[in-house]
């Protein structure tokens, strides 16, 4: 019999080295996150996925699950826990979401629904983020990075350009081009690179397709995140 | 819905808000008929009352931009029960905060003055127009408020919902889809 471990209560099944959140997904259960993918190693820096594991916070993507373990996911204090890392990450950023071309397929603002965010709460930092708009086909709007890191792994470890990288620290982090110039325009960087396909919220933009799906048909406007990620899960 | 013993009064203004959540306000259509049972406005630009009195709820659309701004918000605070901030902008500042990155005296010179087409443009100084303030704010962030209603605007249903919660006297939830920020 493989091991197991409960979930709210739910017995979980999981092999020896999987994280809880892996375990979880793929027996059906919904754990957040807004940094990892399961193609990759964990990165642990959204913290969405907070659990609390044998009474203690881990992150569930960085966290192996353990035989016999009681994990407390979707419980009231985590939720609300979890709301209040979305209100932080709302006023780090400039999340204009009415203004975004990516409300309605955005992890970030369909959790923000999720979990009922209602206010960013926080004092909003405004910080000052220029576009660019120098690729022929892609545009970055750095205004609503999160740092998941997520087109960094892609674009280093699978398309095998780094294009991307993160500078600086603490309040002064940004997601920069890996160019002389800083521009995107000068790097070899194709919209057809898994880096121009993975980044949850509006940063990595592709020319063209605008509005092309309206408001309100959107992934995130049919569906919670939660179906779609179990769906996602099973295909 | 039985209507409470008497109706409770209700103010709405927008400050650095562009009227569509008032628009959406008037999207509840003929739950207009069943509103009017239960409230009467105050302070409203439904009503043309220019000055805030005493009231059980207050809704504010828009976010603060400019000294006036902060004044009717305050007196709002002052007068008001239950202080709720209706769409984006009152939320989290929305369109007009997406200035905050740049300088007002930039913004002000490149409307006033630079603008293709004006000639002699100078920036207005007249003492009867409110002074802008350096940055948007939500309007969270200058008095205490009791509820959020997010959306760009928040549906007419939405808008309903969240009012009827509130009247019969539950805390407001935004469920099955009514919760939206664009």
């Amino acid at each position: 019999m493989s091991k197991q471990f409960l979930l709210d209560g739910q017995p979980v099944p999981f092999e020896d080295g999987q994280s809880i959140l892996e375990a979880a997904r793929k027996a059906g259960h919904y754990i957040p996150s807004l940094c990892w993918h399961k193609d990759f190693p964990a990165h642990g820096s959204c913290k969405l996925c907070i659990v609390k594991a044998a009474g203690r916070h881990v992150s569930a993507c960085a966290t192996p699950a353990k035989e016999g373990w009681e994990v407390e996911s979707n419980t009231p204090e985590m939720n609300g826990e979890r709301r209040g890392l979305l209100q932080m990450l709302f006023v780090e950023g400039n999340h204009f979401c009415p203004s975004c071309e990516k409300s309605g397929n955005c992890e970030l603002q369909a959790l923000g629904y999720e979990y009922e965010m209602l206010t960013s709460r926080f004092r909003h930092f405004y910080p000052d983020r220029p576009v660019d708009a120098s690729h022929p086909d892609v545009l970055l709007d750095f205004n609503r990075c999160i740092f998941c890191e997520l087109c960094v792994r892609a674009s280093r470890d699978v398309d095998g350009k780094s294009v991307f990288a993160l500078t600086g620290r603490g309040i002064n982090k940004h997601l920069v081009v890996n160019a002389e110039s800083g521009r995107l325009a000068d790097t070899d960087f194709s919209k057809d690179d898994l880096a121009a396909h993975i980044c949850p919220v509006g940063v990595i933009l592709h020319k063209g397709p605008g509005f092309a799906v309206p408001i309100g048909e959107r992934t995130y406007d049919t569906a919670s995140i939660r179906s779609q990620k179990l769906k996602e899960e099973e295909s | 819905m039985s209507a409470p013993a008497r109706k409770l009064r209700v103010a709405t203004t927008s400050l650095a808000g562009c009227f569509g959540c008032h628009m959406s306000f008037l999207d509840i259509d003929e739950h207009l008929f069943e509103l009017v049972e239960l409230i009467e406005f105050d302070r409203s630009p439904l009503t043309d009352i220019k000055e805030v009195g005493p009231c059980d709820i207050g809704l504010i659309e828009g976010g603060v931009c400019n000294a006036e701004n902060v004044h009717v918000l305050r007196a709002f605070r002052r007068n008001c029960k239950t202080l709720i901030a209706l769409g984006a902008c009152a939320v989290n500042g929305g369109l007009p905060a997406q200035r905050n990155h740049l300088p007002l005296s930039e913004c002000l010179r490149e409307v006033y003055q630079f603008r293709p087409g004006i000639a002699n443009g100078q920036i207005p100084n007249d003492p009867e127009l409110p002074l802008p303030l350096d940055k948007v704010r939500p309007i969270h962030e200058v008095v205490r408020i009791d509820y959020f209603l997010p959306g760009c605007p928040p549906s007419g249903p939405a808008i309903w919902k969240f009012l009827t919660d509130l009247i019969a006297g539950r805390t407001p939830r935004l469920t099955g889809g009514l919760l939206h920020y664009d």
